[in-house]
């Protein structure tokens, strides 16, 4: 008998373009995807996991996200998260659950000015999260990042609070954006949020390089699937 | 009424579109110290009252145009 796959909400913003990519990741990886469009005022039913995918929503005018918060489906994805759902943000969808409030700090443009698009190593910090189960405490993986506003920022009191909770749960083992403390991927304080700016549904199949990405992205999909099974 | 609101880098914040603009202008053989980047928002509103107008930019500033973790904001309502 095959496992129960999952439906996981893929957010559709006017001007993503990973969204497809990201569903045909969380497909291959044993979840139902399910588009959803950003003027909807209701997740469809049963949803076990929300993503926010790359792209440039609204043509980042003003601040990357900064419009995008302000979608219809923003208020349902926020009760959701209330509600203790898994919601993932990858990129720009980091970008959106920032500007949104629903995940700590910002992301500013790229120390260098320059946007930064190959594959860059990265360290697990927290292997005990919904979305890094299947990867170990230390363990590097390899995903790519494309992105010109990556540069996470928190002011001292706010990177502290991070460090000792143990929001971050992925760091850059080199640098690539001057974001502080090398933060690539944050979590909320109850542990349900996370966003990331490296892109691991463009590593899922060994024909496009590494397929650490589906780590991160099997993780997520194991979870949602628990919860399906013995909802909160 | 017209207002203006300038937002800008807090003093801090690394600004790197500033240092290209100020090592840009000193390529250009200006005597430039340091120079930052921000952003100038000319609206034009419905208001009539420039208190409640202050007080609506001030909200705006908070909801949309100024992220206070990095920017800070000066409003001015034109008399």
């Amino acid at each position: 008998m095959s496992e129960p796959r999952p439906k996981i909400a893929v957010v559709v913003f006017p001007g993503s373009n990973d969204d497809r990519d990201a569903a045909l990741a969380f497909q291959a990886l044993g979840a139902e995807p399910a588009l959803v469009w950003h003027g909807d005022l209701e997740l469809p039913p049963d949803v076990a996991a929300v993503v926010l995918p790359g792209g440039f929503s609204y043509g980042d005018y003003l601040r990357c996200g900064a419009i995008a918060r302000f979608a219809p489906v923003m208020d349902a994805i926020a009760r959701f998260a209330a509600a203790g759902g898994l919601v993932l943000g990858i990129c720009n969808g980091f970008q959106v659950l920032c500007e949104a409030g629903l995940l700590p700090g910002t992301l500013r443009p790229n120390a260098s000015l320059a946007f930064a698009c190959r594959d860059v190593p990265l360290v697990v910090e927290r292997a005990d999260t919904p979305f890094t189960a299947r990867c170990e405490a230390g363990q590097r993986l390899t995903i790519p990042i494309k992105h010109g506003e990556g540069c996470y920022f928190a002011d001292d009191v706010l990177l502290a609070e991070l460090e000792a909770k143990g929001q971050i749960a992925l760091r850059y083992e080199e640098n690539p954006n001057g974001s502080v403390a090398a933060v690539a991927g944050v979590l909320n304080a109850e542990g349900n949020v996370f966003g990331l700016m490296p892109h691991p549904e463009h590593a899922v199949d060994p024909l496009l390089g590494s397929t650490d990405g589906a780590l991160v992205l099997g993780s997520l999909v194991e979870a949602a699937r628990m919860r399906v099974a013995a909802p909160a | 009424m017209k207002a203006t609101v300038l937002v800008r880098p807090k003093p801090g914040i690394l600004d790197p579109q500033g240092e290209a603009v100020e090592s840009s202008l000193r390529h250009l053989g200006f005597a430039v110290e340091t120079a930052r980047v921000g952003r100038l928002v000319e609206l034009e509103l419905e208001a009539e009252d420039p208190e409640r107008a202050r007080d609506e930019l001030e909200r705006m500033c908070e909801q949309l145009l100024a992220n206070p973790l990095i920017e800070s904001y000066e409003i001015t309502v034109a008399p």
